[in-house]
Order: C-alpha cells, then structure tokens, then sequence
C-alpha cells in the first residue's frame, strides 16, 4: 500500500508538472495574440496581422501539447485517486464540468477558427474570435484553480455520514474562496510573464542577428509592456496573502520561512538557511528583522504561527479525529441515538485528523502514543525542498522584474536593440519564468502534504484500491511518451523560432529575400 | 416540483447528450483519422482529408472532456470506480488519444516522407483504438462489472484487464467502430469532392448494412444471451445517494422491461435499424447532406437504445448487485446538481450557438484548389 500511495503521488506530480510547462505559455501568448490583432485591426498595418500569425504558428504547436497532457489530468482522478474522486467528487468535480461548459469549450472552438477562419471570417470576426481564445483559457484557468483552492482551503462543505462523503453546502463559498481567489490572479499573471518572455526573448535573438528588425522591435515592445504588467501583479498580487486562512496554509507559510517556533510579531524573515526537520530548527540562518510579519500579515502586531505550535494543535485534532471515527463506526452499525450523533458532530471537524492515523494504525481508534506522535511528526511536509524552491522562485521573479524593467524602458526611450548584452541576457532568461512557476507550483503542493484536501482527506487516503504494478507500469509508458513529445515539440519550436517570420512564406521576410536574391 | 428525484433524471438525460454531442462530433472525426491511411492515397488527398476536420476536432474532443467532467460530478463514484476498475483499459485510450492534437498540428509542420507517414499512422490509432475501447467499456457495462464496495464506499475492481475483453463486449466494440467509421465517410461525402467523394460514398454503401446487423446482432445476443439487473427495493427516491441501501437482482430479459413499460422508448431500437438503411439509400443517391444526418441519428438511436435499456442502472456490479450504481443512488447532492443544472441551462445553449456558427463558417467542400492556396497555412 504505502508504494502505491508514493507510486500515485510521483506520477500525478510528473504528468501535473508537465502539463504546466504548456498552460502558462498558452495562457500569456493567447492575450499578446489578441493586443497584435488589435493593432492590426486598428492600424490596417500588414506587420501585425504577420506578428499574429506567426506567434499564432508557435502558440499552436505549445496549445497541442497542452490539450495533450490535459487529457492525463482529467483521467487521473478517476484512474488513480478513485477514493479522492468519490469523498469529494461532489465539490470537486462541479468547478471542472464548469470549466468545460465555459471555458474548455470557448477556447477549443474559437482556437480552431482562428487557425483557420482568416479567409472564412471578417476582420472583426477574426479578431473577437482570437480575444475569445484568450478569455477562454484565462477562465479555464480560473475553474481549475477554484477546485485546486477548495483543495488548500475546502470552505463550503460538510461530510454527510449517510453518503460517507463530502458534500457542498455553499457554492458561493467556494467560488469566493479567498485562497483560490489570490492563487488565480497570482497563476494567471505569472502564465502571462512566461507569454512575455518567451515573445521578448526570441525577438532578441532576430534583434541580435539583426533579422527581421521592424517585426522583432514591434513584438518586443509589446511583450515588454505586457510582461511588465504581468510580473507586477504576480509579485504584488503574490500568493501570500492567501496563507493567514486555513490551517494547511498556516503550515505552507510556516514551511517557506522555516519558522519554527512561533516568535513575537513582526517576525523576522530567514533569507536563507539549512531548515533541521530532525532538530526542528533552522541552522546558519539570516535573518531580516520584521520582514515576514509585515509581508505575511501586513501588519506589525499578528504573529506568524511557527511549526511546534502548529502541531501541538494537529496533536489535539488527532486525538480528537479518534472520537469522531469511533462514534461514525457506531452510526454506520446502525447507533442514530441523539447521544451518538452529538457527540460525532462535535469532533467531525476533526474527523480528516483521525484519518491522518491510517497508515499507522488501520483501525485508527486502537492508535497508541507512539503512533500518535508519529502521525503528528508527518502532520507537517519535509521544509527543507519547500524551503528552498520557495526562494527559487522569488530570486527568478526579481530578475525577471528587473529584466522587463529594463527592457519597457528601452521600448518607452526607443532603444530596443540598441544594447547587445541585454538581448543576450534577456535570450538565455528564457528558462526563468518556468523555473519560478515550476517551483511555485511545488511549493503549493508539496507544501499540502500529508493532506490531499487539507484537513479533511489524507493524500494516503485517496488513491484507487489498483496495484502498484499498475501504477509503475503507466508511469514508464507515460513517461516514454511525454520523452518523446517534448523532444518533438523542442525541435520544431527551436526551428520554426529560428526561421522566424520567414515560416510564413509571404515573401517579405529574411530567408525568403536571401532566396530570391539568390536566385537573381 | 423540481425535488432531488428529478434532478436526478435530469442529469442522466444531460449526460446522455453530451455523450451524443461526443458520438456525433468525435464520431465523425475519429471516422476521419481511421480512414486516413487507407482513404488517402497521397500526400495532397490525406491533407483533404486532415483539412475537412481541422477547424473543428478540437472544439468536438470538448464534448468528451466535458461528458467525462460531467460524470466525475454528477456520479462521481461511478467516474471513480469505472476510471480504476478499467485501469489499463483507460491508460491504453488515454495514451491513444495523445496522438491526435499533436499528429493534427504537427503532421504538415514538415515536409518529410516518412514523418508524415509516421504522424498518419499515429493520427490512425488515436482514432481507432479510443472507439473500439468505448464500445468494449459499453458492452461490459450492458453485462455488469465486477466490482465490490466497502464500509467505507471505497470500490475495487476484482476482474482482469481480459475479462474486459470477453466475445460480446468485442463485438460491441467492433460494432461501435462500425458507427464512428459510417459517421467519417458520410462526413467526407458531404466534405469533400471528385474521387475521395466516391471513396468516401463507396465506403458509406458498406459500413451502412455492416452496422445495422453488428447492432441487430448485438440486441439478439442482449435478448437471449445477456442477463439484466433490477432493483428490488429502493429506500426514498429522494433520500440519500448512498449505493449500499437498496437492494438488486439479476434478470433475465431485464434489459427489456423499460420498453414494456414505456413503449415509446421503443422508437430508439426500430430508429437504430431504420436509419442505417437512410444512410444507404442517401449515399446511392449522392444526397450527401441526407447520408450525414441520417447517419448522425444513427449514433443518437443506438445511445439511447443502451440508455433505456440499462435505465436507471449506470454500472451494474456482476459480484454484488445490491451494490450497483443507479441513477438514483449513485449522484452527487441535491446542491451540486442543482448548481450544475443552472450552469448547464446557461452555457450549453451558447456551446450549441457558437459551435454551429464556427460549422457555418467552415462550410464547403474542400478540394485541391483549396490546398494549393492555402500550402502554408493548412494542416
């Protein structure tokens, strides 16, 4: 069994990386697409509908494999964590129907037009049609992280014994969610830095070989200031501020700053340092006085809960969790006495505690100390890998701020290009934006562990009753595939950004004027 | 009026059609990708044939999405046990289906012989192999699964990958195939001109009678071979979705009981019979537009004939059958099929607009003419 939970974990965490090494090109492409088209359609100018079109050509062939490996998502909760898809399909599964009904739908019917409709459709229909494009991925992306925050923050629900599942009570309630709220506006805009870098950083290659240069200056410009306005709200609007509700997220907060013991507000914040799971300390640490306090509560005087204090509360909900898995065994064999039922509804808050007993003692309510104290050392994640991709992350942000900085300026004093050794710093930036959504991403998922809906269902708790041999064989055939898949799409992303405008076969541009000229 | 009970029938019927929208969309592009290697005997008339289906496959692919994302919240521990129970089953389908979007856009990116070929024949298992599986997975469910529940709701699975494959479940694979590669040649009848049209027509006379037996076949073998479920007692229609509370026998003949009962749901069985030979007769005649409709009602008469049947069993436990999935026991609450229906009621109607607009658009057959100019930007 415990393979099976780590084997479940390991694929679901390779295919959802994967996945979103597509989606944030997808979600901040799709929006420069639209500002080209625009131009287009307001200036009549040739250049913009060409930048459209040939953005457009690599935009297509990152949204195929992102259609690809979203597929292996919407299976795996079924195929792979069937026990999560039953005890909270009821909440989970509405956000992602609504997400094909609004959103999926949109962007894969318009996508389809807008490859193919510029001779079928007017110039304005084009154009909203590319505009349709762009929302629908941005609301897709909203659905799916409505579901993923009800996942660190499950408002609007309650177990229902008689279905022995979680059931909704609000939608609203998670719709509102703060934490999905926060983590949309931080994921989407970090999706359009990654749109912005990736347009910035293959326009100064042109710039740098001194191709194509009114296509290049143009689309730099645009990714500029689009990138500019992106990384400003994903480092603004970061996620932070969706780590004062719920317990998980206090942990999550706790965990990114190794913050041990819970110190006098404001706390200081660790720049960096060797997190100690064993000794529960943080070695070599520098510190920055008040920093975390004032970033993490906005105020000067709301403490931040360390992580001894927080599982000496997980301590009490444990124990707490055994009452409400004995007096839920009685109302299962038939006891609906008033007595029974107070007494579950009192501690079934806590019922998620009790479970965490599990892989320890299977009967939960027979647990003994030892086993109690272990679950409560595994109530928190390892903080060490959190700690650091955390500070991966922010040290990626801040270079990509100061990148985008620069190059608005040199698009607003109209020096683009005019200096080499940005455009070579900015053409091997490339990678940032992925390194810092990877880690980001890491953080807000590992940081989850042990829980898979926090505080109500242990990861260990979800997966399908299937055999591990299963699971390690599509993990290998998954693999091989996605292997396969990205050195396709490397290759033809690399040779279709070389030759650049040029793939279009207007005539206009570099290799085709080489050609001719040869030809002459 | 609008109690749990109902909204309960109401999302077996919402269900029902968003698996029509994926057999009569994705059944004509999948039709498509399993004729391609065959149908297309050059680079040109394989690209005709990708190009009839670019615009559109990957809005059709959102109507199985959205049917599997609908189930996961509607019936949510039917998604759960029927996605691991038919683990290897939806891992090969999964890894089928990978190879459309990419195959799709990546095939005419370069112009290599062999690449091409390769992406054609990947274009061809992604359309072929998913079909066959759906039919297999129908034909078990027609049978019962053999699943278990605990205490606790948690299911497995106590078959095998090969007890999935057993001589009726292939036959209704074979059989489901049949009507996805009917949809595909009245598809391309309609589509495309001169030679590939007469292919496509020729294709079309086959398939029609092929599929009208494969579907006769398969109901004589449900009447004398298949046994069906019935429930023999049910708690409260509207009481609380818990599978373990009623109980359930295996019957002869009850897959049958629903068209005594309801004698108009006879119409989709005599409909599923009628229609192919529409198809046959349309195509002999050239009325491309006729073949295609008919045969779109072909795959909407053959759905619902397995829906009434299997009514209100969605997955049958062949181990225990007190412990199967019914319509009525088996669904999400009261609140999230009411909030799903409000979500439906709207975006559905505006699905049906946009996606008909974008059909209307594309319009038109697509020849060589049509190839030659657009070289660069076609698939």
């Amino acid at each position: 069994m415990d393979h099976l939970v780590d084997l479940s974990r390991f694929q679901f965490a390779m295919t959802a990386m994967y996945h979103f090494l597509f989606v944030p090109l997808t979600l901040g492409l799709a929006w420069i697409l639209a500002i080209m088209e625009s131009l287009y359609v307001m200036t009549n100018k040739q250049v913009y509908k060409d930048m459209t079109k040939f953005w457009g050509k690599l935009f297509g062939i990152n949204f195929a494999l992102g259609v690809t490996t979203g597929l292996t998502m919407e299976f795996q909760f079924g195929t792979n964590w069937a026990y999560y898809s039953h005890y909270v399909g009821d909440i989970f599964g509405a956000p992602l129907a609504i997400e094909g009904m609004m959103a999926f739908f949109l962007e894969s019917t318009f996508v389809g037009l807008f490859f193919f409709g510029w001779d079928r459709l007017t110039r304005v229909q084009h154009l909203a049609t590319t505009w349709l494009v762009a929302l629908g991925t941005s609301l897709s992306a909203l659905w799916i992280l409505i579901a993923n925050g009800w996942m660190q923050n499950p408002v609007g629900s309650a177990f229902n014994y008689q279905t022995m599942r979680m059931e909704m009570t609000s939608f609203t309630d998670i719709l509102f969610n703060p934490v999905a709220q926060v983590k949309f506006v931080h994921t989407v805009s970090s999706g359009y830095v990654a749109g912005a870098m990736f347009v910035l950083a293959i326009s100064s290659y042109y710039l740098l070989k001194g191709r194509d240069l009114g296509f290049a200056k143009r689309s730099f410009a645009i990714a500029a200031a689009f990138g500019l306005a992106g990384i400003g709200s994903t480092i603004i609007l970061g996620d932070e501020s969706g780590y004062e509700v719920g317990d998980v997220q206090k942990v999550k907060l706790a965990a990114i700053e190794s913050e041990w013991q819970t110190h006098p507000a404001p706390a200081s914040f660790t720049l960096i340092g060797v997190p100690n799971q064993t000794k529960e300390r943080t070695d070599y640490a520098i510190k920055i006085p008040y920093a975390l306090g004032i970033i993490a509560t906005r105020s000067f005087d709301q403490k931040v809960t360390g992580l001894q204090d927080l599982m000496k509360s997980h301590e009490k909900r444990i124990r707490n969790g055994m009452i409400a898995y004995r007096e839920l065994q009685k109302i299962r064999d038939g006891d609906k006495s008033a007595r029974t039922m107070a007494a579950f509804n009192k501690v079934k808050k806590d019922l998620g505690y009790g479970l965490l007993l599990k892989p320890y003692a299977p009967n939960v309510v027979d647990a003994t100390e030892a086993q109690i104290q272990q679950a409560v050392k595994h109530s928190i994640p390892h903080v060490a890998p959190i700690f650091y991709s955390f500070r991966i992350m922010v040290a990626c942000g801040v270079i990509i701020l100061l990148i985008f900085l620069f190059a608005f300026y040199q698009s607003a004093r109209q020096r683009i290009g005019k200096n080499k050794l940005f455009l070579r710093i900015v053409l091997y930036s490339l990678p940032l934006p992925w390194i810092a959504i990877e880690t980001g991403w890491f953080v807000a998922e590992y940081g989850r562990q042990p829980w898979a809906i926090a505080e109500i269902l242990p990861t260990s708790m979800g997966v399908s009753t299937i055999s591990s041999a299963h699971v390690i064989s599509s993990i290998i055939a998954i693999a091989s595939f996605y292997t396969i898949l990205l050195i396709i799409e490397m290759f033809l992303m690399f040779r279709f950004a070389r030759l650049g405008p040029s793939s279009l076969k207007t005539g206009k541009y570099h290799f085709e004027k080489l050609e001719s000229k040869q030809g002459e | 009026m609008f109690d749990y009970e109902t909204f309960k029938v109401l999302w077996w019927l919402i269900i029902s059609i968003l698996l029509i929208g994926f057999v009569i969309t994705e059944g004509f592009d999948m039709g498509v990708g399993t004729l391609l290697p065959f149908m297309g005997k050059t680079d040109d008339e394989r690209r005709i044939l990708i190009n009839t289906i670019a615009p559109h496959w990957e809005g059709n692919q959102v109507w199985f999405v959205l049917a599997a994302g609908a189930i996961f919240a509607a019936w949510p521990s039917v998604y759960a046990t029927a996605f691991s129970g038919f683990y290897i089953a939806m891992m090969i389908t999964l890894m089928a289906l990978f190879f459309r979007p990419v195959g799709f856009d990546y095939r005419s990116k370069i112009q290599d012989k062999r690449w091409r070929s390769g992406w054609d024949w990947g274009i061809f298992i992604g359309s072929t192999v998913p079909p066959i599986i759906f039919g297999v997975a129908f034909g078990n469910l027609l049978q019962g699964v053999p699943y278990v529940l605990d205490n606790f709701l948690r299911s497995t699975y106590v078959g095998t990958f090969f007890g999935l494959l057993n001589p009726f479940a292939l036959l209704v694979g074979v059989f489901s195939l049949s009507l996805f590669v009917l949809q595909g040649t009245t598809w391309l009848q309609m589509k495309t001109e001169n030679e590939l049209r007469a292919r496509a027509r020729l294709i079309s006379l086959i398939c029609a009678p092929l599929t009208l037996v494969l579907f006769a076949l398969a109901g004589l073998w449900v009447y004398w071979g298949i046994n069906g479920y019935v429930i023999t007692a049910l708690p409260d229609l509207n009481g609380p979705s818990n599978p373990l509370l009623k109980t359930a026998v295996v019957q002869h003949g009850a897959w049958f009981l629903n068209y005594e009962k309801y004698p108009l749901t006879q119409i989709a069985p005599v409909a599923g019979l009628v229609l192919p030979v529409g198809v046959w007769i349309a195509s002999k005649f050239n009325r491309s537009g006729f073949a295609f409709i008919a045969s779109s009602l072909t795959q909407v008469a053959v759905l619902l004939t397995f829906a009434f049947s299997t009514f209100p069993f969605i997955m049958a436990s062949s181990i225990n059958p007190n412990m199967s999935f019914t319509v009525w026991d088996s669904v999400s609450s009261d609140l999230t099929l009411k909030v799903m229906t409000v979500a439906t009621i709207i975006f559905l109607p505006l699905i049906l607009i946009y996606t008909s607009w974008g059909y209307f658009k594309m319009h038109g057959r697509i020849g060589k003419d049509f190839m030659a100019k657009n070289k660069h930007s076609a698939y």
